[in-house]
């Protein structure tokens, strides 16, 4: 399951949807807004999607997790616009019958969308600065050749 | 050809709207693409260097065609999660 959403997430929602008879374990990550980074205090923080590519780009780590690892249910919600301190952004739920996938699942999950769906986040510092997070170490041009002659979601 | 070519976050903010219109040559890529923006937008092109393009929502390589009527954007380092 996929959401994009404008409002707080919904956790409990996410957990009753996780938790099925046949899955003994389920894992939750939250992405949260942090208040300190690289000594700079954020205020909160703005977040923007390519909707229509994000959702698919999630459909599609949903498709390759599930192919992977033998899921009961695979939860993304991304929260966009304003996120406050201490709220999440993102939340993945992961469930399966032992833990062992739910964890390697559900890790995987966050590592590779932030790496590849396209959704950017603002830092809206506490001194009124504000600046779009683009980072040096994200998917390089290089690696699209690679992942589309391997059939896959670029890494 | 025209090409209207989305843009977000920091490349929307340079350019001063979420979607420029490029001219292309017919058969034009990709990699030319992100040559013609640069030029025709200046303030955009070190990002565009460091950015994907992504044809009809996904990914593409540069040396991708382009159709006329595409649905193009830029993709500057993502940063969601």
């Amino acid at each position: 399951m996929i959401e994009l959403t404008n409002q707080p997430i919904d956790i409990p929602q996410i957990l009753e949807r996780a938790q099925q008879p046949e899955a003994g374990a389920v894992v939750l990550f939250l992405g949260i807004t942090r208040q300190f980074t690289s000594g700079r205090e954020t205020a909160e923080l703005a977040y923007e999607a390519y909707s229509e590519m994000t959702e698919s780009e999630l459909a599609k780590l949903e498709a390759k997790a599930r192919s992977r690892w033998p899921l009961v249910e695979c939860v993304i919600v991304h929260r966009l616009g304003l996120v406050p301190l201490a709220e999440p952004s993102v939340a993945i739920a992961a469930s399966s019958p032992h833990r062992h996938d739910a964890f390697e699942a559900a890790r995987w999950l966050i590592d590779t969308l932030k790496e590849s769906v396209p959704i950017w986040k603002q830092e809206r510092w506490t001194t009124g600065a504000a600046e779009w997070v683009h980072p040096e170490a994200s998917m390089a041009r290089s690696d699209v050749p690679h992942a589309l002659a391997k059939g896959q979601t670029p890494p | 050809m025209k090409l209207g070519v989305k843009l977000f976050a920091a490349a929307r903010e340079l350019a001063g709207q979420g979607e420029i219109e490029v001219e292309a040559s017919p058969g034009a890529d990709v990699a030319e693409l992100r040559e013609l923006l640069a030029e025709q937008f200046p303030q955009l092109a070190a990002l565009a260097e460091r950015s994907l393009i992504a044809v009809n929502a996904e990914y593409a390589s540069d040396n991708k065609p382009i159709t006329e009527g595409d649905e193009l954007a830029l993709i500057p380092p993502v940063s969601g999660g």
